[in-house]
């Protein structure tokens, strides 16, 4: 499974990774963080396939993208 | 696991303190991964301007120096003449260029000076607390243009990165905007030929970016992209307005 | 090394440019126009950067951009384009940029008259620009001393990492003295440790922004150290037949030509008058006035009065001290001071 990690108390909910992602891996999260945000989750991350637009869309570099390599084409 | 995106090693742990959904966010970070790719870390000196962006020294690792309002260019040629091998970046915002530092702006490009110029277009002045800019739209309402700017008392909005191309010292202008995933890419783009023109040791390069200023605006971050789109870029069409011409 | 002819802004340009600043940028603007004149016009091989810039502002911009490069980097002007440059003597010493910058009096206020001046003795001494902060001032009054002193800006501007003017006037500017240059001298490059060279092994970052009240005053009080440092170190005066006058002229510049030759006639006359001449104007050389109550002090100034408090604030008595001033671009000739000094100190004017 690929991932998307979201640095929880970075981010500022501006949501840009839950608007533009492809496949709508990300949605609004419900934990309130440091900064007073609610930061999104990647709640469909069976979906993701590691493009990172969510990453280079986020305005605070909160997120990292990993492509699972051992994973088996279908 | 492949490693597809990490935070650029150039930008430091800092917390930005720009608002969420800012358009200085993404392009600090497009500046960190350009930085990253091209390892120019130890020459970069990177000049900051008054406005939001003002702290930005904290959030990279390179050296750095804030200029006073406006006087970012100046400052710059100063470093760029006194050491033509770093690689020089000056970064403003509307109310530093297009205000109080037109003249610099503006001869920076008259002389030819070789180093890339980005500049923030979010038609407000957010760090004051969202007064009118030059580039703020016909009818926007800011803190001093609270009916809407008027034509009659105010004049027209000011297109920088067509002014810029006018000029032979400026070799190359481009409009960019960070609304749209693609044209994210763009700006990366635009903003690294900015780079390579420098570093190749030609005039001049300007990458204009229309950013969204969710507070300034009163807008949320993906409804201020919309408005981006919407009205911004009729008054603010993206495009190249000087090619420029690089001997490979 | 032997003497030379020369005009005193070609004389400074070119002292300057053998102290190793080789980078210049400025604003034409009368009566100092020569300098970037001279700097332009230097042959390739000496390797000078001159940009001719947009403004004042822009000119004392690009001085602390090189500055902050780790070069030596020079700007000169007159009394309305050094106005222009204030916000940048403000930021340049918050900075702890070492910038030499060259203001060539003239008469003001606004866009005034073109010959001597001493009217930018407030702008340059009292900061001027914004907030608490001073500057080096170093006043010569001869094209040899402005030689001299150039070419100690440069030290004195890297000793304590503050920015110098060398403060000159029309009437040093154009007129030709017989010079002996100093000789061509290279300097280490960074000038100071924080200079902008890269972050290969150390980070280095200039601002004048504060981060909160706590941050910004320790950040001033630094500054305040910084300045109390020079003011104990750098005070600079020369006296001449001082120990004995009952009346004490203080002049700076051109016109403490002219109180020279007014204290020979004076002793001519049998009146017992010296000169007090300061050499640093910033800071003010209070130390030249201790052991010296009792005397008169007459201050002869070109403005309307702006050393003249310094003066009263370095003495005793401040009842003791008289001034007197020509503005609009007169100096006043050695008779005429020695009948003023006539006049007020009670004496009969002899022959």
């Amino acid at each position: 499974m690929n991932e998307v990690r979201i640095e929880f108390d970075r981010c500022k909910e501006c949501l840009y990774c839950v608007t533009f992602c492809p496949k709508k891996v990300l949605v609004p999260g419900d934990k309130i963080n440091k900064q007073g945000y609610y930061t999104p989750v990647p709640a469909h991350i069976e979906n993701c396939i590691a493009c990172a637009t969510c990453a280079r869309m986020c305005p605070d570099g909160a997120i990292s993208v990993y492509k699972d390599v051992d994973k088996k084409e279908v | 696991m492949k490693t597809i995106y990490e935070r650029p090693k150039a930008l430091q742990d800092t917390f930005f303190k720009y608002c969420g959904g800012c358009g200085h966010g993404i392009i600090n970070r497009i500046i960190g991964e350009l930085i990253d790719e091209k390892k120019c870390l130890d020459d970069t000196v990177m000049v900051w301007p008054i406005g939001c962006s003002v702290y930005a020294d904290q959030y990279f690792h390179a050296d750095a120096i804030c200029a006073l309002h406006g006087r970012a260019p100046a400052v710059g040629t100063g470093l760029k003449r006194a050491e033509p091998d770093k690689l020089i970046i000056v970064y403003q915002g509307d109310g530093d260029m297009v205000s109080e530092g037109m003249a610099e702006i503006i001869h920076a490009a008259i002389r030819g000076e070789k180093f890339s110029v980005i500049f923030m277009n979010n038609a407000i002045y957010g760090m004051t607390g969202g007064q009118m800019a030059p580039t703020t739209l016909e009818g926007q309402r800011t803190t001093t243009s609270p009916f809407g700017r008027a034509i009659e008392n105010s004049g027209y909005p000011v297109n920088m990165a067509e002014i810029m191309a006018k000029f032979p010292g400026c070799v190359y202008s481009e409009r960019v905007a960070v609304n749209t995933p693609a044209n994210v890419a763009a700006a990366k783009r635009a903003i690294n030929k900015a780079f390579d023109l420098q570093l190749a040791g030609k005039g001049l390069s300007f990458v204009e970016v229309l950013s969204p200023c969710p507070t300034g605006w009163g807008l949320k971050p993906v409804m201020a992209q919309q408005w981006v789109a919407e009205k911004m870029m009729p008054i603010y069409p993206l495009g190249v307005f000087k090619n420029p011409e690089v001997a490979k | 090394m032997a003497k030379q002819f020369l005009q005193g802004n070609k004389a400074l340009a070119e002292t300057a440019i053998r102290s190793g600043c080789r980078i210049f940028f400025g604003y034409p603007i009368t009566p100092s126009s020569e300098i970037p004149e001279y700097y332009a016009a230097q042959p390739k091989e000496r390797k000078v950067t001159f940009i001719q810039a947009e403004t004042e502002v822009s000119a004392f911009n690009m001085v602390a951009g090189a500055v902050a490069a780790g070069r030596r980097a020079m700007t000169a002007t007159s009394g309305p384009g050094f106005s222009l440059g204030q916000e940048a003597m403000s930021y340049m010493t918050a900075a702890g940029l070492p910038a030499v910058i060259v203001d060539v009096m003239r008469p003001g206020p606004a866009d005034g008259e073109i010959l001597a001046s001493q009217g930018d003795y407030f702008q340059v001494t009292k900061g001027g620009g914004h907030g608490d902060y001073n500057v080096i001032v170093l006043a010569p009054y001869s094209v040899q001393e402005a030689c001299d002193l150039t070419r100690k800006a440069f030290e004195l501007a890297e000793k304590h990492g503050n920015p110098v003017v060398v403060l000159s006037d029309s009437t040093i500017a154009k007129m030709c003295e017989s010079v002996e240059l100093p000789e061509e001298i290279s300097y280490k490059v960074p000038t100071f440790s924080g200079a902008l060279t890269g972050c290969k092994d150390k980070r280095h970052v200039i601002t004048t922004c504060g981060d909160g009240a706590a941050q910004w005053e320790k950040f001033n009080l630094n500054l305040q150290e910084r300045f109390a440092k020079i003011r104990e170190e750098e005070q600079k005066w020369d006296a001449v037949q001082v120990e004995d006058a009952d009346v004490v002229m203080v002049s700076f510049g051109s016109v403490a030509r002219v109180a020279l030759e007014t204290v020979e006639i004076a002793r001519e006359h049998g009146l017992k008058v010296g000169l007090l001449r300061p050499i640093t104007l910033w800071p003010f050389p209070e130390k030249a006035f201790a052991g010296l109550d009792g005397k008169k002090f007459f201050v002869v100034e070109l403005n309307a009065g702006q050393m003249v408090q310094d003066v009263k604030l370095s003495v005793k008595n401040k009842d003791d001290v008289s001034y007197y001033g020509r503005f609009g671009g007169f100096t006043p000739t050695p008779l005429e001071l020695y009948e003023e000094i006539c006049k007020r100190y009670g004496k009969g004017a002899s022959k």
